[in-house]
């Protein structure tokens, strides 16, 4: 059959890309635009080549520090929020009943904290790790530990990992436990017919099956921990000094602070590439091997 | 290990079950006997799982005893009993080679390397798996993986029975026989009691001394394939068992003789009059009913159907069809013909059951 030849058909794609357009790539270009240019004020710009990225990679130079200081901030929570959620969603998820009435209440439940909006979530935990009248800074001063989350730095940093465990744990509980209801029977019969213990189970059956969801989870959860921003500008305002000071919220303050367009524009669009390597690194490594597994 | 047997077994999947419709499994006596190969055959939902699955020990029935010779492991869980079960899906270690997906049974079970080792290049041998024994097992077809479940149930040395779960449901259709003629093979080799639940007849009655034809949670009849086929007990092993299934007509049964549609036949011995309100049926297989010029009973000829080996015609005997076969000498010109049945291969059912003839 000949196909229909008719270049006309270009006009239904327009809307879609005007759409895009101003949704995305305008907005993008703009930023694009002031990472190459410097403005003495009053609305004149001249060209500025590639300086601004110079700068900001350059670790010697007082941007660059601070954006390597805040990427590396960020890397670190990042990495610990990963560290905490993923096991213990995967453990939470493998101590929920398989099926009966309490799954319905103990899902609910469990997700509750995702649909609180994130700057809520901050003031809530403001109020909470308040060492006079919230209840968890209260009952941990209490305890005699030494905890204030707007003056000491570990306590400023283990409140803003708490929060997102607590918001973002329940995702990789409800992504484990769909994987988990996945397993077929028989999985779990053979093994007992195998006299296999609870840990063989574990590694042999279970977190082989849990992969894919697995690589899901860890990549929601990456870019988000990666990208945050709103706790600790609620919590911390990025202190005490700079030790919550993350890639999003030092953007916040060159851009919008300083009104230093021309950094933060570079540094908007370094973040961007590096959110967007390690995620594409980090997904190819993990279907790769999933490729070879099945050639 | 010599035998298994089933003692007044039953099993409902309710709590509190008093209805016979509750039971998923109704009483059953069996003794299945080392070294034969059974089969379980019956339509989804007949209870072959539940049964094979309370052999195994996944299912701990509501009622009864099982014993393994002597010894009542009824309550005895599963990795305690020698029993290997290879399910309808091919469940391998995603994470392991082959030879370590053989081997995981006996790691588990705390034996030492080398016999581990020398047991899982003879199994591997048997199953025609020496050749992938180091290749990761997810990479495999789904026969080689069903092989693979296979050897895992068979690498135990002091296994008592391996339970098959309709094993061959995802085989290509080209593969099925080479696997089920590797079952026989292994069956010869091992004298190992092996039961095997299908709802394929061919499979069920190729592989099988003796078959348990299973319904609605009830046992029908234990027999071998041959007895299966000629001396149905019920009416639904005759429809189940053979294609087409046997031939049932209603009649009314009085002493020798038989009234079919109006028409008398003389049977071979003489029956007991049937309780009034109960149906009487008469049951005969298509191979031993033939068409002719002459016979017993008149019928008129819907269609015949030439299937190369034979002939078989879908006739009508007042308002019931039945099958017949039709000698390869006889032709007919209109529709009307006459039946003749083998009097030794005609059976009275009442209430389904078969009714045997009194003693001369």
């Amino acid at each position: 059959m000949d196909k229909p030849f008719d270049n006309r058909a270009w006009l239904l794609v327009l809307p879609v890309l005007a759409f895009v357009l101003f949704s995305a790539l305008l907005p993008m270009m703009t930023v694009v635009n002031y990472s190459v240019q410097d403005t003495m004020g009053a609305n004149n710009f001249f060209w500025n080549g590639d300086a601004w990225f110079r700068e900001v990679l350059n670790p010697a130079t007082e941007m660059g520090a601070r954006f390597q200081g805040a990427l590396m901030r960020n890397l670190a929570f990042s990495f610990v929020a990963l560290l905490i959620e993923v096991p213990l969603g995967v453990g939470i998820a493998l101590c929920l009943p398989r099926g009966g009435w309490s799954v319905g209440p103990i899902l609910v439940v469990l997700a509750l904290p995702m649909l609180i909006p994130w700057n809520v979530v901050g003031t809530m935990w403001q109020i909470f790790a308040r060492a006079d009248i919230g209840l968890f800074g209260a009952a941990l001063t209490g305890m005699g530990l030494h905890y204030n989350d707007t003056q000491e730095p570990i306590s400023a940093w283990s409140t803003i990992v708490v929060i997102d465990v607590w918001h973002w744990t329940s995702l990789v509980v409800l992504l484990s436990y769909a994987g988990l209801r996945a397993i077929s029977d028989a999985y779990y019969q053979a093994a007992r017919i195998d006299a296999a213990s609870r840990w063989a189970i574990f590694v042999n059956i279970e977190l082989p099956k849990l992969r894919k969801v697995l690589v899901i989870a860890i990549l929601l959860r990456f870019m988000q921990t990666f990208m945050i921003y709103t706790e600790p500008f609620v919590v911390t305002g990025g202190g005490p000094g700079n030790a919550t000071t993350f890639l999003s919220i030092d953007l916040v303050k060159i851009a919008l602070g300083q009104v230093d367009l021309g950094v933060a524009a570079a540094m908007s669009l370094a973040y961007n590439l590096i959110t967007i390597t390690l995620c594409w690194i980090f997904y190819t490594i993990m279907t790769q091997q999933d490729r070879r597994g099945a050639a | 290990m010599a035998r298994i047997t089933l003692d007044h077994v039953a099993h409902s999947y309710l709590r509190g079950a008093g209805a016979s419709a509750d039971y998923a499994l109704k009483p059953i006596d069996h003794v299945w006997r080392q070294g034969r190969a059974y089969a379980l055959l019956g339509p989804s939902g007949c209870g072959k799982t539940t049964l094979l699955n309370i052999i195994s020990g996944l299912v701990i029935p509501s009622e009864g005893r099982l014993l393994f010779d002597d010894r009542d492991v009824t309550r005895l869980r599963t990795e305690q009993r020698n029993i290997a079960q290879v399910f309808q899906f091919p469940v391998i270690y995603d994470t392991m080679t082959v030879a370590e997906n053989l081997a995981f049974p006996l790691r588990n079970r705390g034996v030492d390397r080398a016999a581990v080792k020398a047991r899982v290049a003879e199994i591997a041998e048997l199953l025609d798996l020496t050749k992938v024994l180091d290749r990761p097992a997810r990479g495999l077809t789904a026969d080689a993986k069903q092989k693979i479940s296979l050897g895992r149930g068979l690498v135990r040395p002091d296994v008592a029975a391996v339970l098959f779960d309709e094993p061959l449901t995802v085989i290509d259709p080209a593969l099925k026989w080479e696997l089920r003629s590797k079952l026989k093979a292994v069956h010869r080799a091992l004298d190992v009691l092996m039961i095997y639940v299908t709802h394929d007849q061919i499979e069920a009655l190729t592989f099988a001394d003796e078959v348990v034809v299973m319904k609605d949670g009830r046992v029908l009849q234990i027999a071998s394939p041959a007895e299966l086929f000629e001396r149905p007990e019920h009416t639904f092993v005759g429809y189940f068992i053979g294609s087409p299934g046997m031939n049932f007509v209603e009649a009314e049964v009085d002493g020798a003789r038989a009234r079919v549609a109006g028409q008398t036949l003389t049977l071979a011995g003489r029956y007991a009059r049937p309780p009034a309100g109960s149906s009487v049926r008469l049951g005969f297989r298509p191979d031993h009913a033939t068409l002719g010029a002459a016979g017993d009973l008149s019928v008129s000829v819907e269609k015949i159907e030439d299937l190369g080996r034979r002939r078989l015609a879908r006739v009508r005997l007042g308002q019931q069809r039945i099958f017949a076969t039709v000698p390869d000498e006889v032709s007919f010109d209109g529709d009307a013909a006459r039946l003749t049945i083998n009097p030794e291969r005609l059976y009275v059912y009442v209430d389904d059951e078969r009714r045997p003839a009194e003693a001369a």
